[in-house]
């Protein structure tokens, strides 16, 4: 292990919007950098959203839920709302169970309606004379 | 759920001695990092697959083992996760117990209380991984260690 790991984990950025996943092998340390990353990404980047998708994540312990908390109040202190999307119903209910709430910690079914949320929608029409779309309805 | 909460209490879990499985076929992994708390968690999917777990209950054990392995690190120095499949009255479940031989837990009763916390995490490890499990057993000497015992059976 190298002592600065830089990241596995990819952070894009969609205008304002930084776009994330969690893997589900998600160890402590790569829990902390990627927090701190991520902070620094939003303060770099000034973005306005931020939208963690976390549909592979297999569990959410207390060290995991510590640290989306933390991101969550960082991002926010630093202007940045944080969507956290995607959690699988056994995570949910682990969560209740294990008394965590992610208090502060704003959430969404999937990525798509976390990004709905931050202002992001279905793609638009292409320009003046496409119609390629047309056929999805 | 059946939650108990004794200091100490036996009946439904054997004896256990220093790296042997009473159950069946007992497997020790030892945590002292990150990874192996990863390792932990794979072995503990494993069994509570091979259990016949469904995934909220899989979900629940693998949680739970999480937290218990983290404390053994953390706060233990490092310590050992033993894997055993007990069976009772035609049930199967997974135990799972966690030893280290750190400072010991000086005040169970408050360590078992949400929000509880000398570490790094949210205080709610212990008492959290009670209420994932249906049996969970606690000894713990100051100066010696720690070990935790907890069940979790296949009610499916």
């Amino acid at each position: 292990m190298t002592d600065r790991q830089s990241m596995d984990i990819p952070i894009l950025r969609l205008s304002d919007v930084l776009v994330t996943g969690l893997i589900n092998e998600l160890d402590d340390k790569t829990a902390t950098v990627f927090a701190d990353e991520l902070t620094e990404r939003i303060a770099t980047e000034r973005a306005r959203g931020v939208l963690i998708d976390i549909s592979r994540l297999e569990i959410i312990d207390s060290f995991v839920a510590r640290t989306l908390t933390e991101l969550s109040t960082m991002a926010r202190l630093l202007g940045a709302r944080v969507i956290v999307a995607g959690m699988r119903p056994p995570v949910a209910i682990t969560l209740v169970e294990l008394g965590l709430q992610l208090t502060g910690v704003e959430t969404a079914l999937n990525a798509e309606q976390g990004m709905a949320a931050l202002g992001w929608h279905h793609a638009p029409r292409p320009p003046e004379g496409g119609t390629r779309r047309e056929a999805l309805g | 759920m059946k939650l108990s909460g004794e200091r100490t209490m036996g009946a439904s879990v054997a004896p256990v001695e220093a790296g042997g499985g009473a159950a069946s076929a007992g497997a020790t992994y030892s945590v002292r990092t990150d990874e192996d708390l990863i390792t932990v968690r794979h072995a503990v999917r494993a069994a509570t697959v091979e259990t016949g777990f469904g995934l909220v209950d899989q979900t629940r054990v693998v949680t739970a083992a999480s937290e218990l392995a983290r404390n053994a690190y953390i706060h233990g120095g490092g310590g050992t996760v033993t894997i055993e499949f007990p069976r009772n009255a035609g049930r199967r479940g997974v135990r799972l117990t966690v030893r280290d031989e750190g400072p010991g837990i000086p005040d169970l009763e408050a360590a078992l209380a949400d929000g509880f916390t000398t570490g790094s995490g949210l205080g709610h490890g212990l008492g959290g991984a009670r209420r994932l499990m249906h049996d969970f057993e606690v000894h713990t000497e100051p100066g010696k260690g720690t070990t935790i015992s907890v069940t979790r059976w296949n009610t499916q």
